[in-house]
C-alpha cells in the first residue's frame, strides 16, 4: 500500500520547511533511513531521511516549495500502484479549495472530482488562509502580534481557542512578534536584490522581537586573561587537536560555574513570573554563511571542560556543513556571543529569547596597564553583558560579572 | 442567621413593610380568609384587619387596574395575581397602565406598586397554569420585573419593590417556596436591577435566576467534583437587567451557558447572549450555550413535563459541549 | 344659581367647542399627529358634572377627553401645545389628544384603551376609601364600554367594596360605528348598573341643569356612605367618532335633530330668557374665548419641540 514522505519536523519550534532538491526520481527505489531530499529549516539545512519503503510513485510537491510541517511531499509504494486516492487526499491538504472547485478538465485524476473531503481535511484546506479562531483568540493574537495561521487549534472543527493561543505563547522562543514593515528602498541599476535566506529571515524576526519587547540593559568588565591563557596553553599540549580547548571553551564554562550562583540570569521572563532553568545550558553564537546559529552544550555547569571542548568542536562543525541536528541548537539558557577572533575590542549583543541575558566577548588584548602603581603590559578582554531588565538589574548583572571575572583570572577552578 | 424558607421570608417581608408603611396594603384573590393560596400571607387578614388586606372577586382585570389607580393616588398596593398566568388577563392593566401611565402623561404620576405571583411549572398543572412567562413581562420599559432565587434575595428584594416609587411585578417560582436559606434578622433591603454572583469560579460563567439559578447551583456543585470551576451569575431581576457582573464574568470565563426555565425562544438567553456578544464579543472563546424549557406546551404527564423542563443535567451537559 | 356661574359654564362649553373646532382645522393641517376625538356636541357633560365636583374629587376618563381637561381648568395653551406634541403640553407632549393629565387638579387623565381606565377609577376610589375620606372619583366612558370587561369587573369591585366612584357613561349613541342596540344586549345602559347593586339613573346630558343636578345628588349620596353611583348621560358627538370617520351609520337628519337640542343653545336660551345676562354680554365672552385660543395656538406654534432626550425621561422614577 502507498505511503507518504513528509516534511518532518525538526525542531520544536519548525511550522515549515523548504524542500531544496529531491535527490530521488520518480521510479527510483527508496529504502527506510536514506536521504531522498534536502530540507531547509530556519535553522539548518537538513537531510530529509524516508520513513518509509518502496518505489518513487509521484513527487507532490516540487524543489523550491515552502511546506507546513506533516504535509505530504511524496507518494512511495508498489510499482503500478493506484494512487489517484492518495492523491485527492493530498490535494486537499495543499491546494487552496477554490482551485478544487474549478470544473475538472478532462484527463485529470478521479482525485479532482472525488467527493468532498472529511471535516478534518477540509479544515486543513483553508489553513492558513480562512483561519477558524474564536473572538477572544483573535483579539488576544492581535494584541500579541501572534500569526494565527501558526497556532494549532484544538477546539471544535479546529477552532483556535484562547487556550490554543496561551500554549503557543507559553512554548519557548515561539513568539514571534509583528515585523514592522521594512522601509521601502528603491530598486534600480545601482542596486541588487538578494533572495534571504530562511535562516537570516528567522534571525531577523527573532532579534525584532527581543529588541522591541526585551528592555535591554548592559555592563561591561575587562578580565586579565593571562592565567586562562597559560592554562590552556598547558591543557593543549596534552590533548590532541580534536579535544583542544579554545578560548571559547573557557569563558563558556566559566559563565556556567557563575550562572549557579546567579540562578536569575539562567531564567525567562513569563508575564507575571519568573522561570529558573534548572538546567544550566550555554549556547555559543557560530556565523555561519548565511546567518548565525546557536550550538548548545547541555549542562554545561556540570560537564568537563574536555567534554565542552570536544561537543562544541563537533557541533560547530556540523553548523558550519549546514549538517547540524536540531538539538545541536535548542534549549539553551543563557548564549555567549565571541567575536575575540575579529580583533574586536568589545561590543554589546542582542539578547536570545527567552533566555535573561547574553555576554557579548572581544578579542584578548596586550594591553598596557598599572599594576600596584607601575606600567605594564596585561593581557586583557572585554566582555559585555545584554541582560533583561524584566528579569535583573545592574547590579546582580555586575555582580555576576565579577563572579565570572574571578573563574577566569584563577582559572583552576575551570578543571574541577 | 435563621434558615426560612422563601415563603417565609415573602412573609416577613410583607410584614415588616405594612407595619412600617400605613399606605402598604395587599389585595387580590384569597390572600385574607383563606390566608393566600400559598399561605404567603396566612394571618394576616388577623393582623391587619380587612381594610388592608382585601379579599377581591375573581378579578384580575380590575385587581391590575385598582392597584395601579390607588398607586396613582399615593397608596403602595402589593396585589396578588393568584398565578402569573392568569397575570395573563390583566396584561393589559400591567403593561398599559402600570408601566405606561407615568411616561404617558410626562412624568406626573409615581406608580408605586407591586404585583406579586407565583409562577413555574413542574407541578403537574398542565399547560395553561405552568407557565414562566417573565420575560414577556421584563419586555417593557415602565415595569421592573424581579425573580428571586434565595429567601435571603426574596426578603431583601420585596421590601426593596414595595418601597420603590415605580411599578413593580415580582415573580415568585412557585417551587422554591420550600428552599430554605439564611436571612438575618432585622431589617435589609437589596436593590432591585443588581445581579449577584452566586457562586465563583473561573472555568465557566452559568447565568440564571430563580428556578434556573438554583437548578445552575446544582450543576456548579456536580462540574466541582471533575474540577470544573463554574461562576454562577444570578441576574435576580430582569428589568432592568444588570449585565455588569454577567459581562465581568465573562472577561474572566469566556464562555457561559444561560439557564432559564422559560422558553428557549426569544428568552432571557436570548437577550444575554446577544448582550454579551454586543459588548464582550472580543472575549468570546466558545458558542454561549442556552438551557431553557423545550418549546412545547408543559403536558400533565409527569414524566413528559419533566422532560421538557430544565435540570442539571442538561447544564451539565452544555457546560461540557464548550470546555 | 347666580349669574358667574352660569356665564361660566358658558364660557366653557363654548371654549370647549371652539377648542374642538379649532383642533379639526390644525390636524386637517397636519399639525396635530395620531388620532382625534372630538367632544362637539356633549359639552354640556364635562362642564355639568365638573363643576358639581369638589377639586379633592377625582375625574377620570377615556380618549375624548379635551373637554374635561379645559372643564378642569388646564389652561388652553398647555392643552393647545400638548395636541401639537410640544415640550410645553401638559403631558410634555409625550401624551398627546387621548392623554390630557393634570394631577395638581385631580385630574388623572384621557386613557386610550376602552374601559381599562374604569378600573383605575375603581382604585382611586379606592385610595379615598382606605383613607376613609369623603371624597369621590368620577369616572367618564362612552356607551361601548361597557360591554367590556373591565367595565362589569370595575362596576362589581366598587359595588362589592362600596367605593366612592360615580360612573358617568356619555351615551352619545354609537360606539364608533355601532349603535348602542347593535352592541348592548340592553339598549338602557343604566340597566347594567342593577347587576352590581346600583340604581342608576337616566340623564338628558345635552341640557347642563339636568348633568349638574343629577351630579350634585349622586355624589351626596356617595359621601352619605351609599356607595357607587351610576349615571347614563344622553348625547350626541355631532363629529364622527374620530377625524376621518366616514359617517356611514347615521343619516344627516339624526344629526340635525340633535343639534336642534343643542347643549350650548339649552344654557344660551336659559341665560336669556331669565335676564342673566345679555346676549353682548355673551358676544363678549365669545370674543374672549377667540382671543383665548388664538393666544393658544400662537402659543403653541411657538413652543419647542420635547428636547431628544425627553425620550428616556419619566420612564422610571427611579433608575
Amino acid at each position: 500500500m502507498a505511503e507518504y514522505i513528509v516534511m518532518p519536523k525538526l525542531g520544536f519550534d519548525m511550522r515549515e520547511g523548504v524542500l531544496n532538491t529531491w535527490l530521488k526520481d520518480v521510479g527510483d527505489l527508496v529504502n527506510k533511513g536514506e536521504v531522498v531530499a534536502e530540507i531547509e529549516s530556519d535553522k539548518a539545512t537538513l537531510d530529509l531521511e524516508a520513513q518509509v519503503e518502496g518505489t518513487l510513485l509521484a513527487f507532490l510537491e516540487e524543489a523550491g516549495a515552502v511546506v507546513p510541517i506533516g504535509a505530504n511531499l511524496a507518494i512511495v509504494g508498489q510499482p503500478g500502484e493506484d494512487i489517484s486516492g492518495l492523491k485527492g487526499g493530498v490535494s486537499a491538504v495543499q491546494k487552496p479549495a477554490t482551485k478544487e472547485a474549478a470544473p475538472a478538465p478532462a484527463g485529470t485524476t478521479a482525485a479532482a472530482t472525488a467527493p468532498a473531503a472529511p471535516s478534518g481535511e477540509a479544515i486543513s484546506a483553508e489553513f492558513p488562509a480562512g483561519v477558524k479562531a474564536t473572538p477572544v483568540a483573535r483579539r488576544l493574537a492581535e494584541e500579541r502580534g501572534i500569526n494565527l495561521a501558526q497556532v494549532d487549534g484544538t477546539g471544535p472543527n479546529g477552532r483556535i481557542r484562547r487556550s490554543d493561543l496561551e500554549a503557543y505563547v507559553a512554548q519557548p522562543q515561539t513568539t514571534p512578534v509583528v515585523t514592522p514593515e521594512p522601509t521601502p528602498v528603491a530598486a534600480g541599476p545601482d542596486t541588487e536584490e538578494v533572495a534571504t535566506t530562511r535562516l537570516r529571515q528567522a534571525i531577523g524576526r527573532r532579534m525584532v522581537e527581543s529588541k522591541t519587547t526585551v528592555p535591554h540593559f548592559y555592563v561591561t568588565t575587562e578580565v586579565d586573561m593571562a592565567e586562562a591563557l597559560a592554562l590552556r596553553k598547558q591543557i593543549n599540549a596534552a590533548l590532541p587537536d580534536e579535544n583542544k580547548v579554545t578560548i571559547n571553551d573557557l569563558i563558556v564554562k566559566a559563565a556556567a560555574l557563575a550562572l549557579r550562583e546567579f540562578p536569575n540570569l539562567n531564567a525567562s521572563f513569563a508575564g507575571d513570573k519568573l522561570v529558573r532553568h534548572q538546567r544550566v545550558n550555554v549556547g555559543t553564537a557560530v556565523a555561519i554563511e548565511g546567518g548565525l546559529l546557536t550550538v548548545v552544550q547541555k549542562d554545561t555547569d556540570t560537564s568537563t571542560l574536555s567534554k565542552v571542548a570536544a561537543d562544541n568542536k563537533t557541533m560547530i562543525a556540523r553548523a558550519r556543513a549546514g549538517k547540524i541536528k536540531p538539538e545541536d541548537v535548542t534549549g539553551s539558557t543563557f548564549s555567549v556571543s565571541n567575536l575575540g577572533a575579529f580583533d574586536v575590542d568589545h561590543f554589546i549583543a542582542i539578547i536570545n529569547p527567552p533566555e535573561a541575558a547574553i555576554l557579548a566577548v572581544g578579542s584578548v588584548k596586550q594591553v598596557p596597564v598599572v599594576v600596584d602603581g607601575e606600567l605594564t603590559i596585561g593581557t586583557r578582554m572585554k566582555v559585555t553583558i545584554s541582560a533583561d531588565h524584566r528579569v535583573t538589574d545592574g547590579a546582580e548583572a555586575a555582580q555576576f560579572l565579577q563572579v565570572l571575572k574571578g573563574h577566569l583570572e584563577r582559572p583552576l577552578r575551570l578543571l574541577l | 442567621m435563621a434558615r426560612i424558607t422563601m415563603r417565609q421570608a415573602i412573609t416577613d417581608a410583607l410584614r415588616e413593610e405594612m407595619h412600617r408603611d400605613e399606605n402598604v396594603f395587599i389585595m387580590g384573590e384569597e390572600v385574607g380568609v383563606w390566608g393566600g393560596t400559598y399561605a404567603v400571607t396566612r394571618g394576616f387578614y388577623d393582623e391587619f384587619g380587612p381594610r388592608r388586606v382585601r379579599d377581591t372577586p375573581i378579578s384580575e382585570m380590575v385587581i391590575g387596574g385598582a392597584a395601579v389607580g390607588a398607586a396613582m393616588n399615593g397608596l403602595r398596593p402589593v396585589a396578588e395575581f393568584m398565578t402569573i398566568n392568569f397575570a395573563f388577563v390583566a396584561f393589559d392593566a400591567i403593561i398599559n397602565h402600570a408601566a405606561k401611565l407615568r411616561y404617558m402623561f410626562g412624568g406626573q404620576m409615581k406608580i408605586p406598586l407591586v404585583f406579586r405571583s407565583p409562577g413555574g411549572g413542574g407541578r403537574q398543572l398542565g399547560a395553561t397554569h405552568s407557565h414562566t412567562p417573565d420575560v414577556i413581562f421584563a419586555h417593557f420599559p415602565g415595569l421592573k420585573v424581579v425573580s428571586p432565587a434565595t429567601p435571603y434575595d426574596a426578603k431583601g428584594l420585596l421590601k426593596a419593590a414595595i418601597r420603590t416609587d415605580d411599578p413593580v411585578l415580582f415573580i415568585e417560582h412557585a417551587t422554591l417556596y420550600q428552599i430554605r436559606g439564611e436571612v438575618p434578622e432585622g431589617e435589609y433591603v437589596l436593590p432591585i436591577g443588581k445581579s449577584d454572583v452566586k457562586r465563583e469560579g473561573s472555568d465557566v460563567t452559568i447565568v440564571g435566576y430563580a428556578q434556573g439559578l438554583q437548578v445552575a447551583m446544582e450543576a456548579a456543585d456536580e462540574l466541582a467534583k471533575e474540577g470544573i470551576e463554574a461562576e454562577v451569575v444570578d441576574l435576580r431581576t430582569l428589568r432592568p437587567l444588570d449585565m455588569g457582573p454577567v459581562i465581568a464574568s465573562f472577561q474572566k470565563t469566556f464562555r457561559a451557558v444561560v439557564v432559564e426555565e422559560g422558553h428557549r425562544s426569544y428568552g432571557i438567553g436570548a437577550e444575554v447572549v446577544a448582550r454579551l456578544q454586543e459588548e464582550a464579543f472580543d472575549y468570546i472563546d466558545a458558542p454561549i450555550k442556552r438551557v431553557a424549557q423545550l418549546e412545547a406546551p408543559l403536558p400533565y404527564s409527569r414524566e413528559l413535563e419533566q422532560s421538557a423542563l430544565i435540570n442539571k443535567q442538561r447544564v451539565i451537559a452544555a457546560v461540557k459541549e464548550i470546555l | 344659581m347666580d349669574k358667574a356661574m352660569l356665564l361660566e359654564w358658558y364660557r366653557q362649553m363654548v371654549l370647549i367647542r371652539r377648542f374642538e373646532q379649532k383642533s379639526a382645522e390644525l390636524y386637517q393641517l397636519g399639525k396635530i399627529g395620531g388620532f382625534l376625538h372630538l367632544y362637539v356636541g356633549q359639552e354640556a357633560i364635562a362642564v355639568g358634572t365638573i363643576a358639581a365636583r369638589r377639586p379633592t374629587d377625582h375625574i377620570i376618563t377615556a380618549y375624548r377627553d379635551h373637554g374635561h381637561a379645559l372643564a378642569v381648568g388646564i389652561e388652553t395653551k398647555a392643552v393647545m401645545a400638548e395636541m401639537l406634541g410640544k415640550a410645553t403640553g401638559i403631558s410634555k407632549g409625550k401624551g398627546g389628544s387621548m392623554h390630557m393629565a393634570d394631577v395638581t387638579r385631580n385630574f388623572w387623565g384621557g386613557h386610550a384603551v376602552v374601559g381599562a381606565h374604569l378600573s383605575l377609577a375603581a382604585g382611586l376610589g379606592l385610595s379615598e376609601s382606605y383613607r376613609e375620606t369623603d371624597n369621590a372619583a368620577l369616572c367618564y366612558f362612552g356607551d361601548g364600554a361597557t360591554n367590556i370587561g373591565y367595565f362589569h369587573e370595575s362596576l362589581n369591585l366598587a359595588g362589592v367594596w362600596k367605593l366612592p366612584v360615580l360612573w358617568i357613561c356619555e351615551n352619545n349613541q354609537y360606539g364608533m360605528g355601532t349603535a348602542v342596540s347593535r352592541a348592548s344586549a340592553v339598549s338602557a345602559i343604566m340597566q347594567k348598573a342593577s347587576a352590581y347593586g346600583m340604581e342608576g339613573k337616566q340623564v338628558d346630558g345635552m341640557n347642563v341643569f339636568e348633568v349638574y343636578k343629577a351630579t350634585q345628588e349622586a355624589l351626596q349620596a356617595i359621601r352619605e356612605g351609599k356607595g357607587p353611583q351610576f349615571l347614563e348621560m344622553l348625547t350626541y358627538r355631532y363629529e364622527g367618532h374620530s377625524m376621518g370617520d366616514p359617517l356611514r351609520y347615521r343619516t344627516k337628519d339624526e344629526v340635525e335633530k340633535w343639534r336642534e337640542d343643542d347643549a350650548i343653545g339649552i344654557l344660551e336660551r336659559h341665560i336669556l330668557e331669565n335676564d342673566v345676562a345679555t346676549k353682548e354680554e355673551l358676544d363678549g365672552i365669545d370674543h374672549t374665548v377667540e382671543a383665548e385660543l388664538t393666544e393658544a395656538v400662537q402659543f403653541a406654534e411657538e413652543s419647542p419641540l420635547p428636547a431628544p432626550e425627553e425620550l428616556f425621561t419619566d420612564i422610571y422614577v427611579e433608575d
